[in-house]
Parts: structure tokens; C-alpha cells; sequence
């Protein structure tokens, strides 16, 4: 009967994926191969199809956000335009948030992170850090009324972190003591700490710097906990190819004086004449 | 005016910015929704057969769905299959896909219960009168159950829309992403902007799907009726 033979096409379509379904959470833990000859991202690939995808955040400024023309604007995305100018193809921006930032690169959804993405040795195993271009180190803002500027004090208190950030790192493999109250995006963390939701919130100093700018009812009472980190272009594991582009270009910018002109632009404005140049981007 | 914070709405493109990103969820959530109420039309009938195995399957593809948070199928759709498959699809694309197999997933189920609650006095009536099989579904079966789905889909529909909000998870130009943008950019000199952008948004939604809620509970009444 007819019927009867749709029936069997469809428990077919069905069962094909649940066979997928399955095989998917088998295979899952495997790295995916990404060999020179099949690199959708390869330097070559890129300028074949003429757009260099860059994953960006969208709602950090001064870093990477959107200005009220609709433009992307910031310290990442001009260089992120300056790169795709430098290989001769147009920039597709992708938006990300903290903790897809790996995924997005690996599931080839952009080339190359520019998302002020701090470089950690866990992160290393996972994508391939170029050179680096800014220099940052954990920070603690805290209300100006009740400041905290040792980080004994925070012990037993709430500390606002945002997801997959070093920050967030840094606090649970450091400082277990510390009760952290954990976010997606940059937007709910600062909401959260002008609620009153937590006695402080960690982040990157850098970020903090600007914020506290414009909310001087508090102050980065911490301005350095734990090691100076890096903040670095990231490319696929194994993207060889980008990576030793990145690698040249990146010193070829910074002998150009590039990054200062970039500081000068996008970061000097929202952090004030407290912070140089020197104390953000590398002069080497 | 100036301190209010409301005046961000209106700076430069900001406002067309939203309403470009409420389209976004909008065309998402109506396209997932004909796919999805198309495919789940057709699953829930198939899960009146009365084979154990087809039955079996469709059954546990409903819980898969069901069950899953949606934020983890729209990963699994938009970082996962793509690296295992070699895709390279638009996140719209993915995104459309998965809401479409789980409003499927949902609707099979709204389906099936119908279709089992007309009484079956109707089928045997149908039967009597000489009608095969399928002339009883559609002459007979469907007609009664589309009257007992109705609100239930309706309902599906309104939260299919709300859903789109997570369609920031995998970089989908949505409405909720634009505020947020809008909102960061204004953070250092207007603070109070993110309670105008977040009520316009509640607004936006509220458009969309109170429309749909009057008319599910008109055809409620008119069911009681």
C-alpha cells in the first residue's frame, strides 16, 4: 500500500537521525581536522573567497561595540579592518560573547578572534594565539563607599565575574574562598554591580579603567591581581597558515606605530590621561 | 527629556536598528513555525499509527525535543553539527532549522492528542458510511481535531516568538542583541538608557504576540460555546 511505504521512507528519515544524533555525541570529543589542504581559513582560502571573517564583540566598548549609525566601531575592529586592508579583502564581522569565542573558531564561523581575548595556558590548547597586541592584568572595582583593595577582603563575599573570562578563571582557581556570581555578558555584569548584587566585580583592568571613568561613585580599588596576561589575535589549532600571517603583520603594525594611532582613537577617550599608552599596548 | 535616557532610542539609526532586529526575530519565528507545523501536522498523525515501532520513534524524538533546553539545540545546530558535517550555513539558517524541528516536535504532540480526543463515535460513523481510511481522516478526523489544536498551537506560536530571544546565543542580529548593543554604547554617558531599551523591547514583543493570545482565547470561548 501506499501508505504503508511512506511510512517506511519516513521511519527511515527518523531513524537516520537518531543514528546521527548519536554518533555526533560519540564523535564530539575528537579534534576535528583541520589539514592545510582542507583549511577553510587557510591565508590563501581567505583571499580566494575575498572576506576575512573576524568575531568581534558587539557591546564592549571601547573594544568592540556599535556606534548609533549601526557602524562597528572600537580598539579590536580597526584592527581588525586594518588586517583585512593588509591582505587585500573585505572584513565580515562576526558577534560573539566571552564564552563562544573558542566555538565560533572552531566550528569555522570566523577566521580569527579579535575579542579581547585574553591568552591563558588552557586556552592555548585550543586555538592558536598570535602575537600579542595589548597587555592587561585582573582588576577589582568596588563602590567608593565601602572600597576593596585587598583581596583578603573579599573572602565570603559575592564577587560579579562574567562567564569564560579570566577573571572568572583566575577567581576559581585562586581564590575558592570567593563566592562568585557569574554572567553572560558584559552588560548584565555592570547592571548587576550597580544593582548592589555583590560587594565588587572582577574583570580585566582595562575595562574597569573606562567604566569607572563614568560611574565615579566607584573605584578599581585592586588595580593588578594575579600575573600580567596578554591580549591576542586567535586563530583555529593548527591554522599555521593565518597564524604566521598574523605573526608579520602584527610586527609590521607595530612598526608603523599603528597601535598607538589605534589607542589614540578608540581607547584614550574613554580611559582618561591616568592610563598611557605604554601601560596598555606592547612597544616590541 | 535630556536625563531621562530616552532620547538614546531615537539617536542616530538606533531605532530603525531595532525594529531591523525585531524583524529578525519575526521572519526566524514564522518560518520556523510553517516548517515546523507543517512536519509535526504529519508526525502527529503518523503517532496515531498503530505500529509499536513508528510509534516508539516519533515518541522519543518528541521528548529529544522536549526535553533539551532550546539554548542547547541552537548550539548543538550552529557549533556542533557544522564542524562534524562541514557546513558552513548562516546562523539564521541553523537557527530556523532547529526551532523548526522542535515546534514540530511540540506540534506532533498537540496533533496526536487531538486527533485521539474525537470521539469515537465519529470514526465508527465514518467507517459505517463506507469511507477508507483516508477519506476518514480528512473528511472525518482532521476537521474535529484542527477545532481542539488551535489554542494549543497559538500558544506554541507566542512562544516560539519569545524564544528568538536566545537567538543572541549563536550571533543572530536579534532584537534582544541590538538593545544590548545600543544599550553598551550609551552605558558611559546615558545609564538610564537600558530601561528605554529594554521596555521598548518588552513593547515590540508585546505587540507580536498579544495579538495572538486575544485570538487564542476568542476561539477558546467560541470552543466552549
Amino acid at each position: 500500500m501506499k501508505k504503508h511505504k511512506f511510512i517506511k521512507k519516513l521511519i527511515a528519515a527518523v531513524g537516520i537521525l537518531a543514528v546521527g544524533a548519536v554518533t555526533l555525541t560519540a564523535c564530539s570529543n575528537n579534534s576535528s581536522s583541520s589539514s592545510s589542504s582542507n583549511n577553510p581559513s587557510s591565508v590563501a582560502a581567505i583571499k580566494k573567497r575575498g572576506t576575512l571573517k573576524v568575531a568581534v564583540f558587539g557591546d564592549l566598548p571601547p573594544y568592540g561595540w556599535v556606534n548609533k549609525d549601526g557602524k562597528r566601531v572600537g580598539y579590536d575592529v580597526r584592527l581588525a579592518r586594518e588586517l583585512a586592508k593588509e591582505m587585500g579583502v573585505k572584513v565580515k564581522f562576526v558577534q560573539v560573547n566571552a564564552n563562544n569565542r573558542v566555538d565560533t573558531l572552531n566550528a569555522n564561523k570566523a577566521d580569527i578572534v579579535l575579542a579581547n581575548f585574553t591568552v591563558t595556558p588552557e586556552r592555548k590548547q585550543v586555538v592558536d594565539f598570535a602575537k600579542p597586541y595589548m597587555k592587561v592584568s585582573v582588576g577589582v572595582v568596588s563602590p567608593k563607599s565601602k572600597p576593596i583593595t585587598n583581596v583578603n577582603q573579599l573572602k565570603g563575599k559575592k564577587v560579579i565575574v562574567t562567564k569564560g573570562t579570566t577573571a572568572e578563571n583566575y577567581f576559581t582557581s585562586k581564590q575558592p574562598d570567593v563566592d562568585l556570581l557569574k554572567f553572560d555578558s558584559k552588560t548584565q555584569q555592570f547592571n548587576a554591580m550597580k544593582n548592589g548584587r555583590a560587594a565588587a566585580l572582577a574583570d580585566d583592568n582595562s575595562y574597569l579603567y573606562a567604566w569607572v571613568k563614568n560611574n565615579p561613585k566607584y573605584t578599581v580599588g585592586i588595580k593588578h591581581l594575579g600575573p600580567n596576561s596578554y591580549i591576542a589575535p586567535a586563530v583555529k589549532k593548527g591554522n599555521k597558515s593565518l597564524l604566521d600571517w598574523t605573526n608579520k603583520h602584527i610586527n609590521k603594525l607595530n612598526k608603523d606605530g599603528f597601535f598607538v594611532n589605534d589607542y589614540n582613537q578608540e581607547l584614550k577617550p574613554y580611559f582618561g590621561d591616568d592610563v598611557k599608552p605604554s601601560d596598555i599596548i606592547i612597544n616590541k | 527629556m535630556g536625563h531621562s535616557g530616552i532620547n538614546v532610542l531615537f539617536e542616530g539609526r538606533n531605532f530603525t536598528r531595532l525594529l531591523g532586529g525585531l524583524w529578525t526575530s519575526v521572519w526566524i519565528a514564522v518560518l520556523s513555525l510553517i516548517i515546523g507545523l507543517a512536519l509535526g501536522a504529519l508526525f502527529g498523525v503518523l503517532r496515531t499509527s498503530k505500529s509499536r515501532l513508528v510509534k516508539v520513534i516519533f515518541r522519543i524524538y518528541l521528548e529529544f525535543f522536549r526535553i533539551v533546553p532550546t539554548v542547547v539545540l541552537l548550539f548543538l545546530f550552529y557549533y556542533i553539527l557544522p564542524r562534524q558535517f562541514n557546513l558552513s550555513w548562516p546562523a539564521s539558517v541553523m537557527a530556523v532549522i532547529a526551532f523548526a524541528l522542535w515546534v514540530s516536535a511540540e506540534f506532533s504532540d498537540i496533533v496526536r492528542g487531538a486527533l485521539i480526543s474525537v470521539p469515537k463515535i465519529q470514526r465508527e460513523s465514518g467507517l459505517a458510511l463506507g469511507l477508507n481510511k483516508w477519506q476518514l481522516f480528512i473528511y472525518v478526523l482532521l476537521p474535529q481535531a484542527f477545532q481542539l489544536e488551535l489554542p494549543a498551537t497559538i500558544n506554541l506560536a507566542t512562544r516560539v516568538i519569545k524564544t528568538t530571544s536566545l537567538l543572541m546565543m549563536i550571533s543572530v542580529m536579534d532584537v534582544i542583541n541590538v538593545g544590548q548593543q545600543i544599550v553598551e554604547a550609551n552605558n558611559q554617558t546615558n545609564p538610564n538608557g537600558v530601561f528605554w531599551v529594554y521596555g521598548l523591547i518588552f513593547f515590540l514583543y508585546f505587540i507580536v504576540d498579544y495579538p495572538l493570545s486575544l485570538w487564542a482565547k476568542r476561539l477558546s470561548k467560541r470552543n466552549e460555546a
